[in-house]
């Protein structure tokens, strides 16, 4: 079988909370908390989760930009906590990132040429006379004229700012893309065209993706498979068509009946939690979604649920079943 | 109030707030009408710089002048214009007849104050209140908006409440005065979807205790679905469409609206691994200092006709709240 292009065992990071004069104190924050999952070569891999429950943190991990406390990261079966800095540093190649903002992703003292020139000169790639092909090439594929290579990034709107950022993450010819919110920031009509670009390239360069999002609508349209995050933990995985029909665990199942949807005709019954989710410096006991639990039980206090599989890659870390 | 339910407590008339900078005249609001009836739910929806928040700032008389300006236009709340009313009025009618809550409920709140003291002083400045009865007033608004332990809560500071609970802050000092109005500018969209869905059923409880008229500033299509009686679509400074909420996604007119409508990736949609592309809508909203001629949606318009580059069309309808302002529907006028 082949080797899965990332692979994520068991990952911990955890971040100290600064505090007096020494920057010492016993508290932590456990942003996330043992999390495992896999990528397969040419998947889109959705996270959701709320503000909080580490999705952005497992991508910055999973790049190995914020260290994890514990755990490895693996790529094509590589452990990359245990791989020379060079190395590392020519895999980061490979994988790219986008971010959400894309008011403060892109440096406003720099033309687009300049942004988009920066990784091929760190990497020493399209150099000389093939550099001015490649960025027609990269303009062009985002849907930018190329005469915007020398203009300013204020010059362009948050839309065409955000192709700038896809044009960036492509420059290297990447294997792995990284969305941390790539549309959240955009208004709805900006918002349909980045998501068909983003699947647009995703066929033509066999791109593997994970994006990381809070709006589970989005993520459903883009990806294959789902993680869903509360607090650190991964509550549920699966395909996005199972996710959505036969959702197993009781948050995934609030998160999707407070989604407003936009049909006046459909009356859904909203599950209202309780209260906020807890903090992650000091998590809950057990499951950690218990506080909140509509369906709590006394066992969901004290021990924690193993991820149960229910067939065909779905599976949730419940006491219900 | 012995307004019957129906009737309508707020008419904005032709309203025109300009923006002036040195890259020229922003039309922000460009001749916006529409109506609040009592007890409504009536949702605004657009982009940003569409005008939504402007036109509701300038309810409010809250446009920061310069750069901007209410340079016509008629707002009418108990059939007396605002515009032509002296600032004591205003402030007077400010929160005790209309209030707003924003959307980012962080920076709304005064860090340097608790959270008892800022609401308070609404009880304070519009019922003459004293210290000592409005603070007690308040905790028991935080109470009605159901935050746990109001007791404790009312002495903390904006800084030690969550998200949700600021914005719930923020409801109950809007709605310590009894006001008719509530206008809601995009109350929900820094929270997350579990607490939107905490603080859209207490504004739904609290509508139908108070029975407050809403006004509801969003750029969430299902938050309009669930939400609201009646909808005003908005587009660079325009009402665009406007119409019963049922009615407005079943039999939807305007080409901006049925995009917007398409572009939104909606759960459970998909069916199949292979996805149908969004539709998008083409281009981008036009400069409010260099607005397309015609039809300010023309340029990106899938249906664009000659007439719409040339000729601005009107806001017209058939008489049963449906309006439009789209050459395609434009038949009424041609009858006169």
């Amino acid at each position: 079988m082949d080797k899965p292009l990332l692979k994520i065992d068991n990952l911990k990071v955890h971040f100290p909370i600064k505090k007096g004069f020494f920057g010492t104190t016993g508290e932590v924050v456990h942003a996330v908390d043992g999390v495992s999952f896999e990528l397969k070569k040419g998947e889109i891999l959705g996270i959701v989760g709320e503000s909080g429950c580490g999705k952005t943190t497992v991508g910055m991990a999973a790049m190995y930009l914020t260290p994890p406390t514990e755990g490895h990261v693996f790529w094509e079966g590589e452990d990359i906590g245990k791989m020379r800095p060079s190395r590392l540093r020519a895999l980061r190649q490979k994988m790219q990132l986008i971010f959400q903002d894309p008011y403060s992703s892109l440096n406003p003292r720099m033309t687009v040429r300049q942004i988009l020139s920066d990784p091929m000169d760190i990497h020493k790639v399209f150099t000389g006379k093939d550099r001015k092909e490649r960025l027609e090439f990269l303009l062009t594929t985002v849907g930018l004229s190329p005469n915007a290579a020398d203009r300013y990034p204020h010059e362009f709107s948050g839309g065409q700012r955000q192709r700038i950022g896809i044009a960036r993450a492509l420059a290297l010819n990447p294997t792995l893309i990284i969305g941390d919110e790539p549309v959240s920031a955009l208004d709805v009509s900006i918002q349909a065209q980045i998501i068909n670009l983003l699947i647009r390239l995703k066929q033509t360069f066999d791109l593997s993706m994970i994006i990381i999002s809070h709006d589970l609508a989005v993520v459903e349209y883009i990806c294959d498979r789902i993680i869903v995050m509360y607090l650190g933990k991964i509550v549920e995985s699966a395909g996005f068509s199972s996710l959505y029909s036969t959702p197993r665990h009781p948050y995934t199942q609030t998160l999707l009946s407070a989604i407003p949807v936009p049909d006046p005709e459909k009356k859904t019954k909203r599950i209202i939690l309780k209260g906020d989710v807890p903090s992650p410096i000091d998590p809950p006991s057990g499951c950690r979604f218990h506080t909140r639990c509509p369906q709590k039980m006394v066992l969901c206090e004290t021990q924690e649920p193993e991820m149960k599989q229910f067939g065909s890659g779905h599976s949730a870390a419940c006491h219900l079943y | 109030m012995t307004i019957p339910a129906g009737q309508k407590i707020l008419s904005i008339q032709e309203l025109k707030t300009y923006f002036y900078s040195h890259q020229g005249v922003a039309r922000a609001v460009d001749g916006v009408s529409f109506d609040l009836n009592k007890g409504e739910v009536l949702g605004v929806v657009g982009e940003s710089g569409c005008g939504k928040s402007v036109t509701a700032q300038s309810v409010m008389q809250l446009v920061p002048d310069p750069p901007g300006k209410i340079v016509g236009g008629k707002i009418l709340f108990h059939e007396k214009n605002l515009l032509t009313l002296p600032q004591k009025e205003i402030r007077k009618i400010r929160g005790s007849g209309i209030a707003m809550i924003f959307q980012e409920p962080m920076t709304s709140l005064n860090p340097v104050f608790t959270i008892g003291n800022q609401i308070s002083e609404m009880f304070r400045i519009h019922k003459g209140y004293g210290k000592k009865q409005a603070l007690l007033a308040a905790t028991e608004m935080l109470d009605r908006v159901q935050i746990p332990s109001p007791h404790k809560r009312v002495h903390e500071y904006p800084h030690q409440l969550s998200g949700g609970m600021r914005q719930r802050v923020m409801i109950a000092m809007a709605l310590s005065c009894d006001p008719e109005i509530l206008i809601a500018d995009e109350p929900t969209t820094a929270l997350d979807v579990t607490v939107q869905a905490q603080i859209l059923d207490l504004m739904q409880t609290l509508k139908r205790e108070y029975n407050t008229a809403i006004q509801l500033i969003t750029h969430d299509l299902g938050v309009i679905a669930e939400m609201t009686d009646r909808v005003v679509v908005m587009y660079a400074g325009q009402v665009v469409e406007e119409a019963k909420t049922r009615e407005l996604f079943k039999n939807t007119l305007h080409p901006y609206t049925r995009g917007l409508l398409k572009s939104i990736p909606v759960l459970g949609k998909r069916t199949a691994s292979d996805r149908q592309e969004l539709t998008e809508i083409k281009g981008m909203i036009p400069s409010l200092t260099n607005l397309p001629k015609g039809c300010r949606f023309s340029n990106r318009c899938p249906q664009a006709m000659d007439i719409c580059t040339q000729q601005a069309p009107e806001l017209t309808g058939d008489g049963s709240g449906h309006n439009v302002r789209c050459w395609l529907h434009n038949r009424i006028q041609d009858h006169g």
